[in-house]
């Protein structure tokens, strides 16, 4: 790992060496399977829960057709509120806007609170490139930043990183990065907590410049909402002089009242809680007390090419509570870094084919990185049709068509492996038109059945590779039901009927 | 740009949106079942516990002596106090030798000089009893959003039954959102590590909620 997701393989090559990790293996079944068991009791608590599920995803609906309106309102309250509002149209721009806002500070360190959008826009590193230092202050944030590692869970992202491995990442780089691990430091969750207390308190206490995301943002207030655990969001919003929050678009909610569905339901699917231990909502800048400045840099980044999707669009409503990566045997076996991008998951496979365009291998293979068994959907706090939109991706893929890609319309053409699979498609439509040959066909396989190979040959390798061959048997239905009945199963019932 | 493309990405699709869009359908409880407002309290209390805060009870007059009580226990050598806390409450804890400094919360409190304090005690503006949660809002017996960060002791609270609401659809009609809120449920935690719950990481590790009665109280 290197920190970066640039030139990740496709899904299945990267799946292919981390079902072999058993550490892997065994550290992702027990971290989902906890969490997935609380959930259903957190959940089960609330007996309004499909109707708050459809209030979700109507508020969310509601906003992604009416986005320009509500974007405009919230730029006009968080300015009124003593705000600014800065918009980017791609990682690139928005890590430009925040490194120059840094910089205008006059400071080289800042501290972060965990944000899926700076992750996404891998703002770190152009900070780092522009001499600045950012800290990661969240503690799974920190674990893989200490271990140079990636992210492989939305909620916790050191979740593929067990209890010794985290005791060695903090014996080992703590010292490099501050404060060293306390003397004697041992594998137990409290006393590892306790290390990273320490560490990061002198940052919190020196740090003059905050950065953020944010999880909602209310239209009509210009309030921005920080759901978290820890304390390190508190930290970070309240403690720096200068606090810049980077926001993907579709994280406006149009009103106060609005939050009233959304903090019942992201907790819940999230960490299995009635409520996580602190929520910060502010807006604009208040005289005394936290942040003189504030910065909010609204991010694009494939989010409106994303929209213009009209069933894809629905990925846009997620809250990133993580439930679908929980249920998913594919997220289970493969782990999240198999999805070469910080939105891992089911929600991955749709969201960042999407916000990156299907052209690269990597995007082009997420669509198939599912078993479309649809448990993502059901658990899904806002109804997202997550198999619906892996289907209308996959068709995207091997039919190619339109697309809006950085605002622009156009047309994609099929991807390259694809042909084959087209080609018997068209093959098997036209078989089936002929029943002649169905007839012919189906014979003569099954009179070579003993000759038939485990594995396909030629381009049908890479698809049988993974897949165990049906067995062709010894007779097929048809003639089966011919010799037993002695009539056409495709033609008329004659004398059957009556009395069946 | 960006709200160029949005409106681009908008004309595109079936444009079902507009002026006229049927209100969002809001079915669901604005509170789940039906209880007294003593039971309302009871289930505060109760799901306080639950996520380890440490929960009290007292009336007005008991109350100095227990707030003092629980700095003792706690060794507390200084305390930060909002500027709005009634004086009575910190009246028995800062009595003439007993070694508590009292803490003033002003702008000019660096985050270093109140990481040096060792607790802190406020009101609450709201509690919602269905999550275990008391809100914030920087009112004047609850002071800057960072004077309940920073020291590791929290002592809140919480006015029974008048500050006391079912759920989260009940509190946010009694919140200001041009204020800044801090919704706090239990103490700081995080389940980072192997989503196991440990408790206290850079929040105060130890909460402790006063549920002072003020029913039949005057004013």
């Amino acid at each position: 790992m290197s920190g970066t997701y640039l030139g990740m393989p496709a899904f299945p090559r990267a799946a292919d060496v981390s079902t072999r990790d058993t550490q892997l293996r065994a550290n992702l079944t027990h971290a989902t399977h906890t969490i997935r068991d609380k959930r259903a009791k957190a959940v089960a608590e609330l007996d309004d829960w499909d109707q708050l599920r459809a209030a979700g995803a109507a508020v969310k609906d509601r906003v992604l057709r009416r986005l320009d309106h509500y974007l405009e309102q919230l730029e006009a309250a968080v300015t009124a509120a003593g705000g600014q509002v800065h918009w980017a149209a791609d990682a690139e721009e928005a890590n430009r806007i925040v490194t120059a806002l840094v910089r205008e500070t006059g400071e080289r360190e800042v501290v972060k609170v965990k944000s899926m959008a700076t992750q996404e826009i891998g703002l770190n590193q152009a900070l780092e490139d522009a001499g600045i230092r950012a800290y990661e202050t969240d503690l799974a944030e920190l674990i893989v930043q200490l271990g140079d590692d990636l992210p492989s869970h939305i909620l916790v992202p050191a979740i593929h990183r067990n209890r010794a491995e985290i005791r060695d990442i903090f014996r080992r780089e703590m010292g490099r990065w501050g404060r060293p691990a306390p003397e004697g430091l041992s594998d137990s969750p409290a006393e590892l907590a306790e290390a990273a207390r320490l560490h990061l308190r002198e940052k919190f206490l020196s740090a003059k410049v905050g950065i953020s995301g944010a999880n909602f943002m209310v239209a009509e207030t210009g309030t921005l909402v920080v759901v978290e655990s820890e304390g390190n969001g508190r930290m970070c919003l309240t403690l720096p002089e200068t606090l810049i929050s980077v926001v993907g678009i579709e994280k406006v909610v149009p009103t106060w009242q609005d939050l009233e569905i959304f903090l019942q339901l992201l907790p819940r699917s999230s960490t299995a809680e009635r409520m996580n231990p602190y929520t910060s909502t502010w807006t604009g800048t208040t005289d005394g007390d936290g942040p003189r400045t504030f910065h909010l840099v609204l991010l694009d980044n494939g989010r409106t090419d994303t929209l213009a999707d009209t069933v894809g669009r629905q990925a846009l409503r997620c809250i990133r509570c993580s439930a679908c990566l929980n249920v998913c045997p594919v997220y289970e076996r493969a782990g999240g870094h198999a999805y070469g991008s910080p939105y891992p998951g089911p929600i991955g496979a749709i969201l960042t084919p999407q916000l990156r365009g299907i052209q690269g291998p990597l995007e082009a293979s997420l669509p198939y990185a599912s078993s479309l068994c649809g448990a993502c959907y059901e658990v899904c706090p806002v109804a997202i049709d997550i198999p619906e939109v892996l289907v209308h991706l996959r068709e995207r893929v091997v039919e190619g068509g339109p697309v809006t890609r950085g605002g622009t319309r156009t047309v994609v053409k099929p991807a390259k492996g694809h042909a084959a699979e087209r080609a018997a498609m068209r093959a098997a439509a036209w078989t089936f038109d002929h029943p002649g040959v169905l007839r012919r066909g189906m014979r003569l396989a099954a009179r070579t059945r003993r000759l038939h190979p485990r594995r396909l040959p030629g381009p049908g390798r890479a698809w049988s590779r993974t897949r165990a061959l049906p067995t062709v048997p010894a007779e097929s239905f048809r003639d089966w039901w011919r010799r037993t009945r002695g009539e056409s199963p495709s033609g008329p019932t004659g004398k059957r009927g009556a009395g069946e | 740009m960006v709200l160029g493309r949005v409106r681009r990405a908008l004309a595109e699709g079936p444009r079902d949106a507009g002026r006229d869009e049927p209100p969002v359908v809001r079915d669901y409880r604005r509170v789940h079942g039906s209880r007294t407002t003593a039971q309302t309290v009871e289930l505060l209390a109760e799901n306080l516990v639950d996520y380890r805060a440490v929960v009290h009870r007292s009336d007005a007059a008991g109350l100095p002596a227990l707030i003092a009580r629980l700095l003792a226990e706690r060794g507390a050598r200084s305390v930060v106090v909002p500027r709005g806390l009634p004086a009575s409450w910190l009246d028995v804890a800062l009595a003439a030798g007993s070694g508590l400094t009292r803490v003033a919360d002003r702008a000019a409190l660096t985050p270093a000089e109140l990481d040096a304090v060792d607790s802190v005690v406020t009101g609450c503006a709201v509690a919602i009893a269905e999550t275990g949660t008391l809100v914030l809002d920087a009112g004047p017996d609850q002071g800057r959003r960072r004077i309940t960060l920073v020291p590791d002791h929290h002592v809140c609270v919480v006015r029974v039954p008048d500050q006391v609401v079912g759920s989260v659809p009940q509190a946010l009609p009694r919140l200001a959102p041009d204020r800044p809120l801090t919704w706090i449920s239990g103490p700081s935690a995080t389940s980072d590590i192997e989503l196991d719950r440990v408790e206290g990481v850079h929040g105060p590790r130890t909460l402790e909620v006063i549920l002072l009665s003020v029913s039949g109280e005057p004013g």
